[in-house]
């Protein structure tokens, strides 16, 4: 592995952020820990565009996919938000284990 | 004006009146007046647009036949037959564009005398929708070029018919007579379907033109001439159902359980007159034998009818044996050769006999509303024995009805005499030519008899005394949309209309636009040449008009003489010949007769066959039944250990997988997620090589 | 030594902002008070839009700073706020099945790592390569141009959102 900054670098920078969103999804029984997870997925994403974007060609392709990234991220948490709190309204509880109606 | 534009404007006149049906059947209830004046307007455009396509037609193309085909259906090759299609289309002669006015104009005045006749009834809207259809394929009838559209129409009217007698379908009676007159005319039509699939199936076309062509070219059904004929007979079969003749006659007279309009529309002038119009149609093709069936068929008809007719005392039920009499003389007229005298006869007919029934409907009215007026439920305003004395209370109903029946009874002046006049003389000159005199004889008898029940009819309904001297008060006149439809008819009973010769008919347009087409079967089997014929006519002519004449003025003079000056007793002859009479008044017992023969054959049939059928067959069935069972328990022991051993355990199987399975189903979003990315580090671990 | 002596400032300042990230993002992950995670997240945010400068995105980078940390943060704050019993003290998370989770995400991790690792990327750029200073105009431009489909629509998603969330909001309220 180089010691300069490298495209790799950044890559693995976004895996290692990748595995810790994923992580908080899969574990935390907190609704909106979940959401915090799938924030740092987005994040990685994000990091992966733009340093595609940086090393694989100067454009401003990959930014702009992360700029709609973020927009949609913005979209999502609003509303995941309110659902949430509708959530938190039916059942009086955020925690996903306890919220699945869908199996029966 | 050329030809594409008379066949368009024909075509517009089909169309209208469905456009009326269609209108009246969606949309009748939210119409203003429910829709009555927008009928009866199409009828009318319907009728001028008729008138302007005779003038045009006789004016312009006299002797041209105007058609239109198109095939509908191309079969292609047909193997064993070679190429096959149907062609439809439709046609315009000279007889067709009459029976397009026949039939506008009596629709047309149908039309307008029903909307004072049926106002108020539960149905009115659907009623003139129905009208309109009936108009439609009567029309269908009339201008089509072929046996299949023929056939259609056919079915048409049949229903259209079945739908307006049972018009008032609480009333058991109508909806048995419209049965009744829907299954008896099944009869005729299976023979007339046969008929045609004989033509169909030996010229592969059902074109009229098509079919007389091949004729002429000397192909004949099964290059057989008994075969000839009864493909011929099994044709007129369909005209004996639908024109009630003898023996399918009895469902007209039932049929009088419809409106009165409907009466005078459908089993006066029109429909009944299609089985008329059909022989005219098919008349090419009928070899002699052929025609002498079809002459007898007329004779016995309009003698056995005529009879039953003098002593019936509903007035409507006269008017429908009168009916099926007159249409038995059309038949006779076209059997014996008189094709334009027969179909003079039905147009003329179609007008005084339109107007009878529309008047004998005017005094039902009238009965109607005084009794009703009297708080009267009991007596029927329709027997001619509670009526009376009307003359001067209906003066335009009476004078209409007068001038009717005098065009009926074949009194000079009138339309009826030249018609009337025209078939006796072609019955005597057929006497003469084939020695089958019993036809003339029967002629002049019926024409005779025909006098006398009509009078009878018109002393006893109009002349005399009214029986209840209170009721007499409320009898008026009826209104102007039936006084008119009345004085209109009236007009076109006068001979001026079809010659302006008024004691012969031959010279006037009529019988110049409508020749007797060449026949198209072999000489051998044809019946006398039209020159032989015309010939013979020309020299019975004097003779019929003297002898027509005389017989009509003494059954005139009888009927005055019985019902009038009381002169003769008809009661106490009644009584002498007791057996008769009730022979009579019980319509020859022609219905016991069908109930006891053709009813009681089919129900006796059906208990046969019911019994064969619990017996034998049942038999049979259960005896295979058992043995099924028996074979049944066998595989089904083999089902259940064998066959179910291996499903069951097949299902255990999937049921231990899906009890392991199961667990993976949480519920739980993240265990989801988990698996999926399982999977997608599944595809790279997959794909990594690649 | 020689190897950390070959370090360069750019080089320095990327392994702090990447530590920085990556010791933040576990703190989010780890932490069993969710309050805690919620404040981490927001390093982590600050250490992403640095790189991002580094990857010469200042644009993306100011963008992530206000959206994620002024708005995103905040909504996900205001949503810890309304859910949790704060007054019965149960800011505390709880989690589920650590071991399986952890089993695989690692392997996860190493999958990705690895791939990543034994992929032969193009990178035609080299890493001091010249670079335009700014991206905004770039953006902008790219925005009214190329982008500018995907950019109505995505204003008109966020309306939708807007809309969306407020409704699914004020119904639950009316209960």
């Amino acid at each position: 592995m180089p010691i300069h900054v490298s495209l790799i670098h950044f890559l693995f920078i976004s895996a290692i952020l990748f595995s810790f969103g994923v992580y908080a999804v899969i574990t935390r029984r907190n609704a909106i820990m979940v959401l915090m997870g799938i924030e740092l997925i987005l994040n990685s994403a994000n990091i992966n565009f733009i340093a595609f974007g940086r090393y694989g060609g100067v454009s401003l392709d990959g930014q702009m996919a992360s700029i709609f990234v973020i927009i949609l991220a913005a979209c999502e948490a609003a509303v995941a938000l309110a659902i949430v709190l509708n959530i938190y309204q039916q059942f009086n509880t955020v925690n996903v284990d306890e919220i699945n109606a869908l199996k029966e | 004006m050329t030809q594409e534009l008379l066949l368009q404007l024909s075509t517009a006149i089909l169309l209208l009146p469905l456009l009326s049906f269609l209108l009246l059947i969606f949309f009748g209830k939210r119409l203003p007046r429910q829709g009555d004046a927008i009928a009866t307007s199409i009828l009318g455009v319907a009728l001028l647009t008729s008138l302007v396509i005779l003038i045009a037609k006789l004016s312009l193309f006299h002797d041209e036949l105007l058609d239109y085909t198109f095939t509908w259906v191309d079969f292609k090759n047909v193997a064993g037959i070679g190429p096959l299609k149907l062609d439809l289309g439709i046609m315009i002669d000279n007889v067709t564009a009459i029976m397009l006015v026949v039939v506008t104009m009596i629709s047309f005045v149908v039309h307008l005398f029903s909307t004072a006749y049926m106002s108020g009834d539960v149905r009115y809207s659907r009623y003139f929708a129905y009208l309109g259809f009936f108009s439609f394929s009567m029309l269908g009838i009339v201008i089509t070029n072929n046996f299949f559209l023929m056939y259609v129409f056919w079915e048409l009217v049949g229903i259209s018919s079945y739908l307006l007698i049972g018009h008032w379908y609480e009333k058991k009676s109508a909806a048995d007579a419209g049965k009744k007159a829907f299954i008896v005319n099944r009869i005729g039509d299976v023979g007339m379907f046969i008929g045609i699939n004989i033509l169909w199936a030996n010229f592969h076309t059902l074109t009229f033109d098509g079919v007389f062509s091949a004729m002429a070219s000397g192909h004949i059904p099964f290059d057989s001439n008994p075969w000839l004929t009864a493909a011929g007979i099994l044709i007129f079969c369909g005209a004996i159902g639908k024109s009630a003749q003898f023996p399918l006659h009895v469902w007209l007279p039932d049929a009088m359980e419809g409106p009165t309009p409907v009466s005078a529309l459908i089993h006066a002038a029109t429909m009944v007159a299609a089985g008329v119009y059909l022989v005219a149609r098919v008349f090419p093709m009928m070899t002699a034998d052929a025609l002498v069936f079809i002459a007898y068929i007329g004779a016995i008809t309009a003698f056995i009818s005529a009879t039953i007719a003098i002593a019936q005392n509903d007035i409507k039920k006269v008017l429908a044996y009168s009916t099926v009499s007159q249409l038995g003389y059309m038949v006779m007229g076209l059997g014996v050769g008189a094709y334009a005298a027969g179909f003079f006869h039905l147009v003329t007919h179609a007008a005084f006999k339109a107007g009878l029934f529309l008047g004998s409907g005017s005094v039902i009215h009238a009965m109607h509303y005084a009794l009703h007026h009297q708080h009267d439920h009991q007596t029927d305003p329709q027997d001619i024995r509670n009526l009376g004395g009307l003359k001067n209370r209906m003066p335009i109903t009476f004078w209409t009805f007068v001038i009717y029946t005098l065009a009926i009874s074949g009194i000079p002046l009138t339309s009826g005499f030249l018609s009337k006049d025209e078939i006796l003389a072609g019955t005597l000159a057929f006497g003469q030519l084939t020695g089958h005199t019993l036809i003339p004889i029967t002629g002049f008898l019926v024409a005779g008899l025909t006098a006398f029940y009509m009078f009878r009819l018109v002393i006893l309904t109009f002349m005399g005394e009214h029986k209840d001297a209170t009721r007499v008060e409320h009898l008026h006149e009826s209104p102007k949309p039936m006084t008119i439809p009345l004085v209109i008819l009236a007009c076109l009973c006068f001979f001026a209309f079809y010659s302006f010769n008024p004691i012969g008919a031959s010279s006037g347009w009529f019988f110049h636009a409508v020749e007797r087409p060449m026949s198209v079967v072999p000489n051998a089997v044809a019946a006398a040449s039209v020159e032989v014929f015309e010939e013979a006519l020309h020299h019975s002519h004097a003779t019929a008009m003297y002898l027509s004449l005389t017989v009509a003025g003494l059954g005139i003079l009888l009927a005055f003489a019985t019902y009038y000056w009381k002169k003769v007793n008809a009661e106490a002859i009644a009584k002498a010949v007791a057996p008769v009479h009730s022979f009579l008044v019980n319509k020859w017992y022609f219905d016991e007769l069908y109930q006891a023969t053709a009813v009681a054959g089919t129900v006796g049939l059906s208990r046969v066959l019911g019994w064969f059928d619990n017996k034998v067959i049942d038999g049979a069935v259960n005896g295979v039944g058992s043995i099924t069972k028996l074979t049944s328990f066998v595989s089904g022991k083999f089902d259940n250990i064998v066959v179910d051993g291996v499903v069951n355990f097949l299902a255990y199987l999937a049921g231990f997988f899906g009890l392991m399975f199961r667990k993976v189903q949480t519920g739980r979003v993240q265990t989801y997620i988990a698996f999926v990315l399982l999977g997608v580090m599944l595809l790279f671990f997959m794909y990594r090589g690649v | 030594m020689t190897l950390l002596a070959s370090l360069e400032l750019f080089d320095i300042i990327f392994y702090f902002f990447a530590f920085v990230t990556i010791v933040s993002a576990a703190v989010v992950v780890f932490s069993r008070n969710i309050v805690h995670s919620a404040f981490s997240l927001m390093f982590t945010f600050f250490g992403v839009a640095a790189l991002y400068v580094m990857l010469n995105a200042d644009f993306i980078a100011v963008t992530q700073v206000l959206v994620y940390v002024g708005g995103i943060l905040v909504l996900l704050l205001f949503g810890v706020m309304l859910t949790t019993k704060v007054i019965s003290v149960e800011m505390k998370t709880g989690t589920l099945q650590t071991l399986p989770a952890s089993i695989l995400v690692a392997v996860l991790a190493g999958t990705l790592c690895g791939i990543f690792w034994i992929t032969d990327w193009l990178t035609p750029v080299a890493r001091n390569a010249e670079l335009p200073a700014t991206t905004s105009s770039g953006i902008g431009r790219a925005l009214m141009t190329t982008y500018l489909l995907p950019f109505e629509v995505a204003s008109v998603v966020l309306l939708v959102a807007m809309l969306g969330a407020a409704m699914i909001a004020r119904r639950e309220r009316k209960r």
